[in-house]
């Protein structure tokens, strides 16, 4: 179908130099809607100082000259990326702390639970993939496809809430969210793998099972599963915020809720910022290898 | 397994028609207050007991309900409108606009969606009336949630329009707007659907999430959500009967998901 030569296909450094550029440009234009959004949103110009009797007629109108950079959205925006450039995110206004540090001491947090919470879904949801495919019983296949209809149908803050109650492991909530993805993804990929006529010949070959199993399921289904794997990131950081909250962990989750409810501008600007840089740069690292794999 | 899709598509329906006759079959309104017996545990007056403010749990499971399975399809109508503005002209126009637009999904896609929700909904006002809390946040679901959607059609319109039924049509003289109305809306139709089905299940969730949060429908009004975060304030899990909203939510989405299954939809 498709006539192109090889040779116009791009190389590996310029798919990679492209997915860095649709990254950039991403991420600008995220940074740009969420300061938007904020800007636009009521109680912006509104700040509590001004109903403090405390303050001057004096003070009053430096905090007004202060505010008054930020009502246009272009120069608002265009500052902030200045500052973010040189690694100052603003100071939150609830809070009263730079950003750039609630954001270092909260990250280790989510990361640590992220990452478990991924190890855990991944290995859960493989494995019940590998044991529902390779074995085919029906207890295996009726348990994995139950847990997993389970697991779909309770928001990651419900399974929060039942975990903290009952005093569990809360990487386990982030699990829970990834297993029924990389469950139904990798086994209908290994199901559809076993139905392709190397699967027969080799049986009729006499290889043995589980090295058709490994050469001839697994190993093609790699490349597509390094593309969920980018995706799996998104899932884990959209869970991650139920889980701080109801489980008080001082993650970056935790600190979105609490900056959404305050209206901290900085905050969110940010936090908007690296959510999308984190999870458009998993995806891309995700696109690439897959790329790489197929080639 | 054609009954339990039976049994699954009766269940939705029977919970859609108690949502719909909450008014009539709930034994007391949702906001009345049983001063006298606050927390009392299930009776036969009070199937599923009352909650701190002294309120009857099973009337404001059949109210929540009714809100949260009822706005839901509505937003999901949302969502998939605008996902067939932004899908259906980015692959008919091309060019600079397809480019743009899915630019535009892709950081939607790459946003966890509850960040997103959450961020929207603390911009909009928290402060406001119950009827109003739940237009917000129905709305603003529907307004964001439609990215996933707009890609799939996105990727279906151009299919269509290089279809031999609409080179015939624009062969014959058939004007633009007529081969989208009588040409590819129809064929889209099964595509729509499809996406309407899969998206209600996340607006439900999502409204959950929100609730639990403390950012969905207000309070007195009662919805999935709000009627879950009860268990933050329950000491362990000893009174189980709080447990029926999380139920009765698990139980409707496996519902959708059987029916979904059923009609050969894919989730991921």
């Amino acid at each position: 179908m498709n006539g192109a030569p090889d040779a116009a296909k791009p190389s590996l450094s310029g798919r990679v130099a492209r997915h860095a550029v649709s990254l950039l440009l991403t991420l600008l234009l995220g940074g740009f809607f969420g300061a938007l959004l904020l800007r636009f949103g009521p109680g912006f110009d509104v700040d509590e100082r001004d109903l403090d009797m405390r303050y001057s007629a004096q003070s009053r109108e430096a905090i007004h000259r202060e505010r008054a950079g930020d009502r246009n959205i272009f120069s608002f925006y265009v500052r902030y990326i200045e500052r973010a450039a040189q690694g100052d995110f603003g100071v939150s206004r609830s809070l009263a702390v730079p950003v750039s540090e609630l954001i270092a001491t909260r990250a280790g947090v989510t990361t640590r639970l992220i990452g478990l919470g991924l190890a855990f879904g991944w290995t859960l949801g493989l494995g019940f993939a590998v044991a529902s495919v390779r074995w085919r019983k029906p207890a295996v296949i009726v348990f994995s496809e139950t847990f997993c209809g389970v697991a779909l149908s309770l928001p990651a803050a419900v399974v929060a809430l039942l975990v903290f109650l009952t005093a569990g492991p809360v990487s386990l909530v982030i699990g829970i969210a990834i297993f029924p993805r990389v469950f139904r993804f990798a086994r209908d990929l290994f199901e559809k793998a076993l139905d392709r006529p190397q699967v027969l010949a080799a049986s009729a070959r006499g290889v043995a099972e589980r090295w058709i199993f490994l050469r001839y399921v697994v190993r093609p289904a790699w490349a597509p599963l390094i593309a969920l794997a980018g995706v799996s990131v998104s899932i884990a950081f959209g869970a991650a915020i139920p889980v701080e909250v109801i489980c008080d962990l001082p993650g970056l989750g935790q600190l979105a809720w609490k900056a959404a409810l305050a209206r901290d501008l900085p905050v969110l600007v940010s936090l908007t910022l690296i959510v999308t840089a984190i999870t458009l740069a998993a995806n891309a690292v995700a696109d690439v290898a897959l790329e790489a794999a197929r080639t | 397994m054609i009954w339990i899709r039976r049994f699954a598509v009766a269940f939705l329906g029977l919970v859609f028609a108690l949502g719909l006759a909450a008014d009539w079959v709930a034994p007391a309104p949702y906001a009345r207050q049983f001063r006298a017996e606050p927390n009392a545990p299930p009776s036969r007056e009070f199937p599923l007991g009352l909650d701190g403010l002294g309120r009857d749990r099973f009337s404001r499971l059949l109210q929540g309900t009714r809100i949260s399975l009822l706005l839901a399809p509505a937003a999901a109508l949302i969502a998939i409108s605008v996902a067939l503005l932004i899908g259906g002209s980015a692959g008919f126009l091309g060019g600079w606009w397809d480019h743009a637009a899915m630019r535009v999904t892709d950081l939607f896609l790459s946003l966890p969606w509850l960040f997103l929700f959450l961020t929207a909904r603390a911009m909009l006002p928290l402060n406001v009336a119950p009827s109003a809390s739940i237009v917000i946040t129905f709305a603003m679901m529907g307004l964001l949630g439609w990215a996933s959607s707009a890609r799939v059609i996105r990727s279906a319109v151009p299919e269509l329009l290089s279809s031999e039924f609409a080179l015939y049509a624009r062969a014959c003289g058939c004007a633009e707007p007529r081969i989208w109305r009588r040409h590819l809306l129809p064929h889209l139709r099964v595509l729509l659907t499809a996406q309407f089905w899969i998206l209600i299940p996340v607006f439900i969730l999502g409204e959950a999430s929100l609730g639990l949060l403390g950012l969905g429908v207000a309070e007195p009004l009662p919805s999935w959500g709000n009627l879950i975060r009860e268990l933050e304030s329950v000491p362990a899990l000893a009174e189980y009967w709080v447990l029926a909203p999380v139920l009765l939510l698990a139980a409707v989405m496996i519902c959708f998901q059987l029916v979904k299954t059923g009609r050969g939809v894919q989730t991921f």
